[in-house]
């Protein structure tokens, strides 16, 4: 019920404070009991809203008409042999239903819908999002109209899409297939309609004989639930930071750009952890911009080679803020820092540790790089000679022999300043 | 109010229940009895009284949300007519479009 709870404030939904369950009478093999405890005239939220960044870039509002709890259902399996099997784990487990207003008007929409929903329920700690799972199921009713008019055709409902691409390929599937239904002179019937694979198309799966008669009545062995204020505000209180809120923010006070915003409020998990380095930035002598960026070209690509999530490497945020503080303070460079946080992704090792035991640190002593430079022009005349007569590429020789006999650690600014000076004197 | 006979066996149906006629008569003036009996709160003023949904008055009635063991898989299948990978049979309730 918290979880419930916690959903409905999420999508923005106007909370009942009152609320009672019902029995919704049917007979079907995935209800052992033959009811289906529900919530009916008053659900949990109503008129609340989602707003969903599609493919285009645009944001569009989805209006949420009602988040409810009901009990889940058996899982059906049919066969071949004109049987069914029956699995009642899942049973009476609680179940929250989110239903939409027809706002959604392409199988991309709904499914960018859906993402975000996931996105959500994730970030909100109530479910794990898995669709092949059935943890997450998306169930789209589907109708056409003529442009232009108002009343929404027949429907048919989707069931049993085990994935995202499943979702929008079903939904777009539906609607060529009611269009050309239509077209043909033919009427779309009621009915709830299956997602095949190989043939990539839906099918029907149980057409609605008769008007549904479901004889709702309220639920005699479950007393009304009533929340008040102070209980609902409590649960309002705990609500993570959301993905939109999180974005806004990285974007306003960190001058992210947008894409980096969102690919570090993309799970909840890097969101904390990127806050939790930000904080412990200013400290470090970083910035919140810097550690984002080492965040998505190095840490990101690091957990993608090792297939790790980010609560299970060993790199702290403490240490990556660390690692940074190390290269604006010029202690080591670029490239450096990029090996030892390698190290430090396979080990675990503070950086100051690693820099200081293989002696990383970078050389920042003008009179060490001076006499390197004054080396490499000694031992190149040649190279000297050609360069002073306008061949200014070899500039990038000269600064790669001075890297190469201080092993990369020499202060680059450094050793471009005083080659500068040198060549030109 | 009066149920009809096509009530009665619409009620049957709904509730999977076969009925002999002599029986769908019987019910049909057991069933109209007990509408004329609660037909009797019309009689009454209700104008402020809030629907009642529960005949207790309780609410909020909760109980810690721990795991707990489940009944063993052989107890829950001993008495299904058919059954195959732990799951219970039953007859196709849909036609799911062919094989795939």
């Amino acid at each position: 019920m918290e979880y419930a709870l916690r959903v409905a404030l999420a999508l923005n939904c106007t909370i009942n404070h009152h609320n009672i369950f019902a029995r919704k009478n049917y007979f079907y093999p995935d209800l052992p009991k033959g009811y289906q405890i529900s919530q009916y005239e008053l659900p949990l939220g109503v008129n609340g809203w989602l707003d969903v960044e599609l493919e285009s870039g645009e944001t569009k509002r989805i209006g949420i008409r009602r988040v409810h709890m009901e009990e889940d259902t058996g899982k059906l399996t049919h066969q071949d042999d004109g049987t069914s099997l029956v699995d009642y784990n899942r049973a009476g487990v609680p179940l929250l239903e989110i239903v939409t207003e027809p706002d959604i008007r392409s199988g991309e929409e709904a499914r960018a819908y859906a993402m975000k929903v996931r996105q959500i329920l994730r970030y909100l700690g109530v479910n794990s999002g898995d669709m092949e799972k059935g943890v997450l199921r998306v169930e789209p009713n589907i109708s056409i109209r003529p442009v232009g008019t108002a009343k929404f055709g027949t429907r048919t409902e989707l069931k049993n899409l085990n994935s995202f691409r499943v979702l929008a390929d079903g939904t777009a599937f539906e609607i060529a297939r009611q269009t050309a239904v239509l077209q043909s002179g033919g009427t779309v019937i009621q009915e709830t309609r299956g997602w095949h694979e190989g043939r990539r198309e839906t099918f029907s799966q149980r057409t609605k004989e008769e008007a549904e008669d479901y004889r709702y009545f309220p639920e005699p062995d479950l007393p009304p639930l009533h929340l008040d204020d102070a209980f609902v505000e409590q649960v309002r209180a705990s609500l993570p930071e959301l993905p939109d809120t999180k974005i806004a923010r990285y974007m306003a006070e960190y001058e992210l750009s947008e894409y980096d915003a969102r690919v570090l409020a993309e799970e909840r998990l890097v969101g904390e952890w990127f806050d939790t380095a930000v904080s412990k930035a200013n400290a470090a002598g970083t910035t919140p911009k810097s550690v984002a960026n080492w965040m998505i070209n190095e840490l990101f690509r690091l957990m993608n080679e090792a297939k790790l999530n980010i609560d299970a490497i060993q790199v702290t945020p403490t240490a990556l803020v660390e690692l940074i503080g190390l290269v604006e303070k010029q202690t080591i460079n670029n490239n450096t820092a990029k090996e030892v946080l390698a190290e430090m992704f396979a080990t675990g090792t503070a950086p100051a540790q690693i820099v200081e035991s293989k002696g990383l640190a970078q050389i920042s002593d003008n009179t060490a790089i001076q006499a390197i430079i004054d080396q490499v022009l000694a031992d190149n005349p040649e190279q000297v000679s050609r360069y002073l007569e306008g061949q200014d590429k070899l500039r990038g020789f000269f600064v790669g022999q001075v890297m190469r006999q201080t092993k990369g650690k020499a202060n680059p600014a450094l050793v471009n300043q005083l080659l500068d000076a040198a060549l030109n004197a | 109010m009066s149920l009809t006979l096509a009530d009665v066996e619409k009620i049957a149906n709904l509730a999977r229940l076969e009925l002999t006629e002599a029986e769908k008569k019987q019910y049909l003036e057991q069933l109209s009895a007990i509408l004329h009996y609660a037909e009797r709160l019309n009689e009454l003023d209700l104008t402020d009284i809030p629907p009642t949904s529960h005949a207790i008055a309780q609410q909020n009635i909760m109980r810690p949300d721990v795991a707990e063991p489940s009944l063993p898989m052989e107890d829950l299948l001993h008495n299904a007519p058919q059954q195959k990978e732990n799951q219970f049979v039953v007859q196709a309730v849909l036609d799911d479009g062919g094989s795939a």
